[in-house]
């Protein structure tokens, strides 16, 4: 399986080079991209290459090399891939540049609501949603007679039925590996059980009946989850569902056309998606809502930056697009939601709508602290409340070292 | 030899652990007693974020660092006495768990539970890698000479195999349904999840390390076999020892100062565990001290590294290292100091 990926990976680029006319001009200057690694990535970067000169990087670890990076003077690398999140640090550090001027130059083509303005200027250039969709093996639910769970106890209830029939090995997936994604799924639960992170005071509050809420309804998935969830990531439960292994999963929208990739998945068609399900009946879904984009470094020259635009704009067409529709919820004109797009906008669109991932350092130090703290008491090393105290304690030190708290 | 000659010769290396070993060490030895934080301010911030069809904008108070006119983050350091080594002893939290006798506590404060693992990890794989790697010399010293090079080339592979990507292929080799998870699935008929509780990761842990470094210690032991006086072997199979008794009174007291020296480049290296916890993605398990200073210097989510919390808990790794190796030194100096005469 693995070999034929490369195989198509080796035929995709010779196509690529061979179809270098399509990109509108010729990219003289070298340019480079730092970006995640997943499907709209990919179909974006290889676009980007149409142009001739770009090196793109897709690294499942830019969030730690990005910050580093941008700050090189000059920097290492022209384009990056950013979300909400992970713009923290470089709008922090100053390291991105606004993009006004070359808006008004090349931009004809985007959409007011891709424009990430931050203070007035423009930051970045969103190109596609992201949230977390409750997706499910329809022909097992449909089998069983299990309706689409609404709430997370809804999905318990539906993952007890699919563990008594032993359809599959594990009812449940979930992204919990430790660090980020422990933190991420926490995040969402607490803020559907309607928590709020921060005292007025700027002191932590986790260590509140939301935090033991979600704690709780956690612990309650995990027996449907293979036990190794410590360890389980979004390409891991992506695989899960590929080969049939799990029947449910909230995962990020970005995930779902996997789904019905042929050759890799031997679901295709079966997957279906909703909105991600709500921790409390008639609150918000239990998620919170991304946008990934491009950001341009601040620390290259004006020429480097027009180039790099130039490329951007021409990466994030309708060409691309109509090519890559399934790949993700895009923002780009041209974009036709498909059926496993309906979770993610079902998510987006509900009332109340789930919040928006917040882009400040007390956000960066929180999820950093949850990720790392949170083990403890899914290995049963820690009580809930211990677990909160001690995601409580990291928090102040870090928030105390990085100067954001008293 | 004149001084100036030896100057000539030792300066160039004596130079370079300056620059290499010294110097940093320094630093770091200043950076735990300091805490640099960016200067921050206050900004009403207006962020717009993309819906389906249009944005939502908030205004909102965020912290943001200050810069300044070149566009870097405006920095203090100051100097913050044991507050870094404080923070990563936690010895407020860990006293009260010792005065209350409770292990499960005490072992929420990652320096002790990275402790725990670290010299678990160190004094179990000792005896096992001099045990494994004298055993493997035995066997390829009294192999027929004509296997002997394929046998020594085999032997020595773990070792060549870079650690990282060693603990990778173990970690494949078991996670979820890997084929050795599955194999003994079979043959156990249950269900096994190796990476789901923190023993059974452990022991891979254990495997792995002494698979990797025994060769390393077959090597030496190896060497030093070639030199066993023969002469004293004969005597001693005229006198009617057995094969195991030679063994204990003519080879180990041969060998004992390799084994001493195979145990102190051991004890230092595996003090010193990394690979492993970042290899089999441990965390949630277990951590080990070095990647307990790993963690503090990697950015948050944030941006901000931990450099002081880093260098302190460096520092501590290297007290370790030396209360572990103070036994296998004073034994050396005797020794030095008894064959002097």
């Amino acid at each position: 399986m693995k070999l034929k990926t490369f195989l198509m990976a080796g035929a995709m680029s010779a196509v690529a080079s061979v179809a270098m006319a399509e990109c509108a001009f010729e990219n003289e200057v070298e340019l480079r991209s730092l970006s995640a690694g997943f499907e709209a990535w990919n179909a974006v970067t290889d676009a980007w290459a149409e142009c001739g000169n770009v090196q793109a990087e897709l690294n499942q670890e830019f969030r730690t090399l990005q910050p580093q990076a941008f700050a090189a003077d000059p920097s290492l690398y022209q384009i990056g891939g950013v979300s909400n999140g992970t713009i923290t640090p470089l709008l922090n550090e100053g390291t991105i540049r606004p993009l006004d001027d070359l808006v008004e130059m090349y931009g004809q083509n985007l959409r007011p609501n891709q424009l990430i303005r931050i203070n007035g200027e423009i930051m970045a250039i969103a190109m596609m949603v992201n949230t977390q969709h409750l997706m499910y093996r329809s022909d097992i639910f449909e089998e069983l007679g299990i309706e689409v769970p609404t709430t997370w106890d809804e999905v318990l209830e539906a993952a007890a039925v699919i563990q008594e029939a032993g359809v599959v090995d594990y009812p449940l997936g979930a992204t919990m590996k430790t660090g980020w994604n422990l933190g991420e799924d926490f995040i969402n639960m607490f803020l559907g059980y309607g928590g709020e992170f921060w005292n007025a005071d700027g002191t932590p509050n986790v260590n509140s009946e939301a935090g033991m809420n979600a704690l709780e309804t956690m612990m309650a998935m995990t027996e449907f989850m293979d036990p190794e969830y410590l360890v389980s990531d979004s390409t891991y439960v992506q695989q899960q569902f590929q080969q049939g292994r799990i029947a449910m999963a909230n995962l990020w929208a970005s995930r779902g056309s996997a789904m019905d990739l042929e050759g890799e998945s031997q679901v295709v068609g079966l997957v279906d998606a909703a909105a991600a399900p709500m921790a409390v009946e008639g609150a918000a879904p239990a998620t919170t809502l991304w946008w990934d984009g491009v950001v341009i470094a601040s620390n290259i020259s004006d020429e480097e930056a027009e180039a790099a635009f130039r490329v951007v704009m021409e990466g994030l067409d309708r060409e691309m697009v109509e090519a890559n529709n399934d790949a993700a919820i895009w923002l780009i004109e041209g974009y036709e939601p498909g059926r496993l797009a309906l979770g993610a906008i079902a998510t987006a669109s509900a009332t109340p709508p789930p919040p928006a991932y917040p882009s400040t350092s007390q956000m960066g130090l929180m999820h950093t602290a949850l990720g790392n703290e949170l083990a403890a008491f899914f290995t049963g090393d820690a009580s809930a409340e211990e677990a909160l105290e001690a995601v409580e304690a990291a928090y102040t030190t870090a928030a105390q070292e990085a100067g954001v708290l008293e | 030899m004149k001084f100036k000659t030896f100057a000539a010769f030792v300066g160039p290396s004596v130079f370079l652990m300056l620059l290499f070993i010294a110097a940093p060490l320094v630093t770091v030895f200043v950076g735990a007693f300091q805490l640099t934080q960016p200067v921050v301010e206050m900004v009403e911030e207006e962020t717009c974020t993309p819906g389906f069809v249009t944005q939502t904008c908030t205004t909102t108070t965020v912290t943001r660092p200050v810069l300044d006119e070149f566009g870097e983050v405006v920095t203090t350091t100051e100097w913050v006495g044991w507050t870094n080594f404080t923070r990563v002893l936690d010895p407020e939290a860990a006293g009260a768990a010792i005065r209350a006798m409770d292990w499960g506590q005490l072992m929420q404060v990652d320096f002790y539970a990275a402790l725990r693992f670290t010299l678990m990890f160190t004094l179990v794989t000792l005896p096992l890698v001099l045990g494994t790697g004298l055993a493997i010399a035995l066997a390829v010293n009294n192999a027929a000479r004509s296997i002997r090079g394929p046998v020594i080339f085999i032997s020595l592979l773990p070792f060549i195999v870079t650690p990282v990507i060693g603990a990778l292929s173990i970690r494949w080799l078991f996670i979820g349904d890997g084929i050795l998870t599955s194999a003994l699935e079979v043959w156990l008929d249950r269900d096994i999840a190796m990476f789901a509780q923190a023993w059974t990761i452990e022991l891979m842990m254990l495997f792995y390390r002494v698979w990797h470094v025994a060769p390393f210690a077959f090597v030496i032991f190896y060497a030093g076999l070639q030199t066993v006086n023969q002469d004293t072997l004969e005597s001693a199979i005229i006198d009617g020892a057995s094969r195991w008794e030679r063994l204990r009174y003519v080879i180990i007291p041969h060998l004992m100062p390799l084994i001493i020296f195979i145990a102190l480049i051991h004890l230092m290296d595996t003090y010193r565990v990394f690979e492993e916890i970042v290899g089999f993605t441990s965390q949630a398990h277990v951590i080990s001290l070095q990647w307990l200073t790993y963690d503090f210097l990697q950015p948050d989510d944030a941006g901000n590294r931990a450099f002081g919390r880093a260098s302190a808990s460096a520092m501590l790794t290297m007290v370790g290292i030396v209360f572990l190796l103070i036994p296998l030194l004073r034994r050396t100096w005797r020794d030095h100091k008894g064959g002097s005469h």
